[in-house]
């Protein structure tokens, strides 16, 4: 689960994580008070779940608080298009005005899941501002690692190893150790799968602060931070994926034009390739997951048909634990009430596949059926039509 | 032969009086997996379809000589149970359960690195050894008892696997989800070991997806030590980068974790890659082919 920066810091704070000192505004108005509380010369930085804001025209210097209003004025509403939104870029809500630190270097921190090794590890790199991956990719000595248990944090020899490594000295070495191990301890306590802090800056007067910060949290863990998970903030997601998760269904829309229902992440991934290799597009992937009843069947084909690009639908459901019969009378109650006008090809294997079949047959619904999973995907690329 | 559940593997159900927990054990049961003992804290005494319930796996152990377990707990007491059932000195412990938070499973893998106990999953539909015994929520007719040992990050991909192979006549000698999640229990490399030394097991499936690296590294012990012919699918060739695809593991993020890159490193260590899922039964068979002509 991904959270704003203003959020993120909030988080951050409470374990003692050096930031800005900073106010959230939803009104250009109220930027004036904050500035004028924050001592005048602010930073006014668009709130969207998308990197990039600053070349984007989101993140902008104000020098006095009737300039910081101005710039509230022209961010809030706007629609900023990043290198990560796409080109129908992202409506901004709010904004928020921090206070301009005396900046002396930029570098960055970072910590998320090394699965190979089993920890978390913690990233540290003396060029700030840029992407960790463009270093890794063009200078990977330059990205120090220490990994590190959750439960026992990080060792100050490795805290020191990173800030040695970032070249930090005096004051500076200090708070940059303390806000390592802040931020260890913040990812082990709060479940978060990603931070990143890029850049990190050193002020002119020693202290480690994070300018920008970027955190997510492990969905599967939100059961025990229920404060983090009121920061979910549903304008960031996509309606139909918002939808979807009410019932537990696993939607993510794609750019293609031909809907997919399958049982299995992993089905319903090689679903998408297979539907490609016979030169059509997905539209979505959609995996009703491995005990769907009968209304989670149809609440995911309504769901999948309310994308308007959808020209075609391809079913793929291997029976193993849901039983064929069900997902098809879940596909006939779903078709009847959008009342379905584009073709409809069904694979159905597995557990209850006759009786499934049968029910399908008797429907009256006018669809294909599929005969394995390379028959299906080119029945259901030639009724919609080649897009590549 | 088989590699770690045959027919002798006598298995404690942890959360059998649970909803799924019963539902599965049945249809364990119903495919001759010996089911000995269910474990939930505080019904002690009781019986689920002719199965002793135990208040702990130690008990449970004891009195059974249990040697398996089966976890069906829900998410946020699954590590607790994973724990429980390897310091009880559980030999194979299969976790189905889904929705693990990570951070659990670090501290699990952390403990369990010096015991003798094996985890499979979480997240994973199980391992089935065709005709002998199945620990596990995949459908045990569409496997056939044979020389094709099955390694799956995936559930139902896996099953068009078993089916394609079955269709084809190519029985499997083990089949293993190893699951979906950032940090499964077993992974690909335990299972290609265990095959490689498997008597009976004479060609490998391998079926991957996108996120992590560990099909890269699967391809990387695969060159040095595998002998057998060895076939890949690996799914999400089309996924976006950013999303996560469903599996908590399947995510390509920073630039790591493609399917491209996955497909590389397979194909530059000999193993052969099915260009689409409905042909990794015919590559499996196609791969055995050119194997006899070699020997």
């Amino acid at each position: 689960m991904k959270v704003h920066e203003y959020q993120a810091k909030e988080v951050l704070a409470r374990y003692g994580v050096a930031v800005p000192r900073g106010q959230l505004v939803t009104e250009a108005d109220q930027a004036r008070a904050a500035a004028e509380a924050l001592g005048g010369r602010v930073v006014v930085k668009a709130q969207i779940h998308a990197g990039g804001r600053g070349k984007g025209g989101g993140v902008k210097l104000a020098a006095d608080p009737k300039e910081a209003v101005e710039l509230a004025n022209e961010i809030l509403g706007m629609t900023l298009v990043t290198k990560q939104t796409g080109p129908e870029g992202r409506l901004v809500r709010r904004v928020l005005i921090e206070e301009a630190l005396p900046i002396e270097r930029e570098l960055y921190l970072g910590i998320v899941l090394d699965r190979s090794e089993g920890f978390p590890v913690m990233m540290a790199s003396k060029f700030g501002g840029m992407e960790i991956e463009e270093v890794a990719a063009s200078n990977p000595n330059a990205i120090l690692k220490a990994h590190f248990d959750p439960d026992t944090g990080l060792h100050p020899y490795l805290a020191r190893k990173l800030a040695f490594g970032l070249e930090l000295t005096g004051d500076a070495f200090k708070s940059g150790i303390s806000f390592m191990n802040a931020l260890a301890r913040a990812y082990g306590d709060t479940d978060a799968s990603l931070f990143e802090i890029n850049p990190l800056v050193v002020t002119t007067d020693g202290r480690v602060i994070a300018l920008d910060a970027k955190a997510s949290f492990d969905d599967s863990a939100m059961f025990r931070h229920k404060d983090i998970l009121e920061m979910r903030d549903l304008d960031e997601e996509e309606p139909l994926e918002v939808e979807a998760s009410k019932y537990d269904l696993n939607y993510i829309k794609l750019d293609g034009n031909i809907g997919c229902m399958v049982n299995g992440a992993g089905l319903a991934m090689a679903t998408m390739d297979i539907i490609k290799h016979y030169g059509g597009e997905p539209a979505n992937f959609l995996d009703v997951g491995g005990n769907a009843s009968q209304e989670r069947v149809a609440a995911a084909f309504r769901v999948l048909l309310s994308d308007p690009s959808v020209r075609g639908v391809l079913v793929n459901i291997f029976g193993g634990i849901v039983r064929c019969d069900m997902v098809a009378r879940g596909v006939v109650a779903a078709a009847e009430e959008v009342e379905l006008s584009v073709p409809l090809v069904v694979r159905l294997e597995g557990t209850n596949v006759e009786e499934g079949r049968r029910v399908l047959a008797e429907s009256g619904l006018n669809l294909t059926v599929g005969e394995g999973m390379a028959d299906a995907a080119e029945k259901v690329v030639a009724a919609v039509g080649r897009t590549s | 032969m088989s590699i770690w559940v045959d027919s002798n593997t006598k298995v404690l159900v942890q959360g059998l009086t649970g909803k799924e927990g019963r539902f599965h054990a049945s249809k364990c049961s119903e495919y001759g997996t010996k089911i000995v003992a269910g474990v939930t804290p505080g019904k002690a005494g009781q019986e689920i379809d002719g199965v002793p319930i135990f208040n702990t796996v130690e008990d449970a152990v004891t009195a059974t000589s249990a040697n398996a377990s089966l976890i069906f707990v829900p998410p946020p007491f699954a590590a607790d149970a994973i724990l429980e059932a390897a310091d009880a000195g559980v030999e194979l412990v299969v976790c189905i359960t889904e929705g693990i938070p990570a951070r659990d499973m670090i501290r699990v893998q952390r403990i369990i690195q010096g015991l003798p106990t094996r985890l499979i999953g979480g997240n994973c539909p199980g391992i089935i050894t065709p005709g002998q015994a199945k620990l596990g929520i995949m459908p045990g007719h569409i496997s056939i008892p044979g020389p094709i040992g099955v390694v799956s990050r995936s559930g139902t991909l896996t099953y068009e696997a078993i089916g394609q192979l079955t269709a084809l006549g190519l029985g499997q000698s083990t089949c293993i989800g190893i699951g979906g999640d950032a940090l499964p229990g077993t992974n690909f490399i335990d299972c290609l070991e265990a095959f490689a030394a498997d008597y009976d097991t004479e060609g490998i499936v391998m079926i991957g997806e996108i996120g992590g690296t560990a099909e890269e590294e699967a391809a990387e012990f695969v060159t040095q030590f595998v002998r057998k012919p060895v076939v890949a699918f690996v799914a999400g060739q089309t996924a976006p980068p950013g999303r996560r695809m469903g599996h908590a593991g399947a995510i390509i993020s920073g630039g790591k974790g493609t399917a491209a890159d996955k497909i590389a490193a397979l194909g530059a260590a000999g193993i052969a890659v099915a260009k689409t899922p409905a042909e990794i039964g015919t590559t499996m068979k196609r791969a055995l082919e050119n194997q006899s002509l070699i020997d």
